[in-house]
């Protein structure tokens, strides 16, 4: 695992910047990510946010709860009675981000055998 | 050039949603939104976790009165009664006129009262608005039995919340299912032992035909269609919602069942637009005018009349109707058309069901959810207490009920959103049980759209 994590990591270029001290992205590994759309903005999550990030506002707007003082213990996650918010970590983002992934309208028929996933 | 003046008739998601939106593209612009309820805007689903003891009534208020400031909003508290659509002005009960440029209608929809005589007794209860809620708990501290009446998902929280403030709760089901419009057997079994395990008394074949009273006006007990009678303190009512039109009676404003409008959000009327619970949106599934009442619909609708009443050409296809909830602790989500096939038999009871829907169509549903393609098939997997039941049309899939595990919602809804051919599909979908769940993921992870998490 360290090994793909380290593979990973290099193919990212991001190796460089861990060397220069900049390791702020691999200390805090992920964020809380919402979808908008599932959002009823009741403040469930708010409530039950052990330092009192306003994670409601974040959750309506779509934006992911990049607050300082978010301590990822993930409370609001289990709480949001809706499933808004969900954890997302930082290598996700970045795999996403440089490589997109196309969409396809019709895709390809499925095998006939059903692997176990 | 003048400031464009913006009225927006209510204080909802759909009304402040648009607010919100008109700000954004039109900074210049003077908005006023006229709240009948004197809170600033609330969460109304949230009501529902208020009344279960999860959070405090203040929590429930999703903008601080500074926000309407921050944005320059003017939040105007008063009911407007009357409109006129030739001067553009509308007049509020205190006496006030305001003009407008252009309109919003974003009245929302309410509570309909219990059709039974005895129902303006002191002791019946909705969870509607937040001064019924806060009357709901005060009067849940001093009873000891309740009564709830209602098939939908507010009677159901409103079952909930009583429950967990320790109240000896009793649900009143008219049929033999626990809302038979959307569940069928196996599921409305499964939540009634979850309900049961929260001590809630279910009570099928039942129905109420007057609420008692005592000489004070509080309520003592229901009158049974089968002649007994059942004492209680509480009657909670949650039969359904009906869009606010009063404002509109005596205008030319085209309305069905709500106001009917264009994929501009207009009515036939120029420059008055509607949103939310109170419009009535063209469905591409049932290719009718349909209503949701439902916050997501009513957000989506709110941001797109904000854009068009900038005067930005912005068409709003309706998507598929959506809800996620909450209830007895089981995950529920529902998506388009599901109404549950009915047997033979049961025709003429589904064919009442469907009148009584349109005139009560209870609060977090839609109206698309009960109706079914003239051509379709079931899907089913049952693992535990996790199931997925699927509607499929040709080739493509219609409506997904997903209770429990709820990592299959969120590809089903991108599924039929999208409207994604699963021809290659069908057949290991409809073979059901766990061929359809790894065929589903197994789909998903070859479709799967870059926003959705690789890890979880």
């Amino acid at each position: 695992m360290n090994k793909l994590f380290y593979a990973l990591t290099q193919s990212l270029g991001l190796e460089s910047n861990r060397q220069n001290g900049h390791s702020q992205d691999f200390e805090q590994l992920g964020r809380v990510v919402p979808d908008a759309s599932r959002c009823v903005q009741c403040g469930v999550c708010g409530y039950n946010c052990p330092v009192g990030i306003p994670v409601r506002d974040y959750a309506h707007q779509g934006l992911p709860v990049d607050d300082p003082n978010c301590i990822t213990c993930g409370n609001c996650i289990q709480v949001c009675p809706r499933g808004t918010l969900r954890w997302e970590t930082k290598m996700h983002t970045l795999i996403v981000e440089r490589f997109p992934v196309t969409i396809q309208a019709t895709p390809e028929p499925l095998n006939e055998t059903v692997e176990l996933l | 050039m003048n400031p464009i003046q913006y009225l927006i008739i209510g204080n909802g998601a759909a009304g402040v949603t648009a607010a919100e939106t008109i700000r954004y593209n039109d900074p210049a612009g003077k908005i006023t939104i006229v709240s009948a309820e004197p809170h600033p805007m609330y969460s109304r689903p949230g009501l529902a976790y208020v009344l279960v003891g999860a959070i405090s009534s203040k929590q429930v208020i999703a903008r601080q009165p500074e926000w309407y400031a921050q944005h320059r909003i003017n939040l105007v508290h008063g009911q407007a009664v009357e409109l006129d659509s030739v001067k553009q002005q509308v007049r509020l009960d205190n006496g006030q006129v305001l003009l407008y440029d252009r309109l919003l209608i974003a009245t929302g929809a309410r509570a309909t009262p219990a059709p039974y005589p005895g129902s303006d007794l002191q002791g019946v209860v909705f969870l509607d608005t937040l001064d019924e809620t806060h009357d709901l708990i005060r009067q849940a501290k001093r009873a000891r039995r309740a009564v709830v009446i209602g098939g939908g998902i507010t009677a159901l929280e409103l079952t909930e919340g009583l429950a967990h403030r320790g109240v000896e709760t009793h649900y009143f089901v008219r049929r033999n299912r626990l809302w038979s419009q959307v569940f069928n057997d196996s599921e409305a079994k499964m939540l009634d032992e979850r309900m049961q395990e929260h001590g809630v008394n279910i009570h099928y074949n039942t129905e109420v035909v007057e609420i008692l009273g005592d000489k004070r006006g509080r309520v003592r007990g229901v009158q049974l269609k089968d002649g007994g009678e059942f004492k209680c303190d509480i009657v909670g009512v949650a039969i359904g919602v009906k869009p606010q039109l009063n404002l509109i009676r005596d205008t030319p404003l085209k309305v069905d069942r709500a106001i009917l409008v264009n994929e501009f959000m207009e009515s036939n009327v120029p420059y008055v637009y509607a949103a939310g619970d109170c419009a009535q949106v063209y469905d591409r599934w049932t290719e009718q005018y349909m209503l949701d009442i439902l916050w997501p619909s009513a957000v989506a609708e709110g941001r797109a009349a904000g854009l068009n009443m900038t005067g930005q050409q912005s068409a709003y296809v309706k998507g598929s109707p959506f809800n996620a909830c909450l209830l007895f602790g089981l995950h529920i989500a529902a998506i388009g058309q599901i109404n549950p096939r009915r047997e033979a038999a049961e025709k003429d009871e589904a064919a009442s069901d469907e009148a009584e829907v349109v005139q009560h169509l209870s609060r977090g549903s839609s109206e698309v959810w009960f109706t079914l393609p003239h051509l379709y098939a079931s899907a089913w997997s049952e693992d535990g207490p996790n199931t997925v039941r699927l509607v499929l049309s040709g080739d493509y899939l219609v409506g997904a009920l997903v209770i429990g595990d709820q990592s299959l919602a969120d590809p089903l809804r991108y599924i039929i959103e999208n409207q994604i051919n699963i021809r290659d599909l069908s057949p290991a979908l409809r073979a059901g049980g766990l061929a359809l769940r790894q065929s589903l993921t197994q789909f998903w992870y070859q479709l799967r759209p870059p926003q959705v998490p690789l890890y979880q």
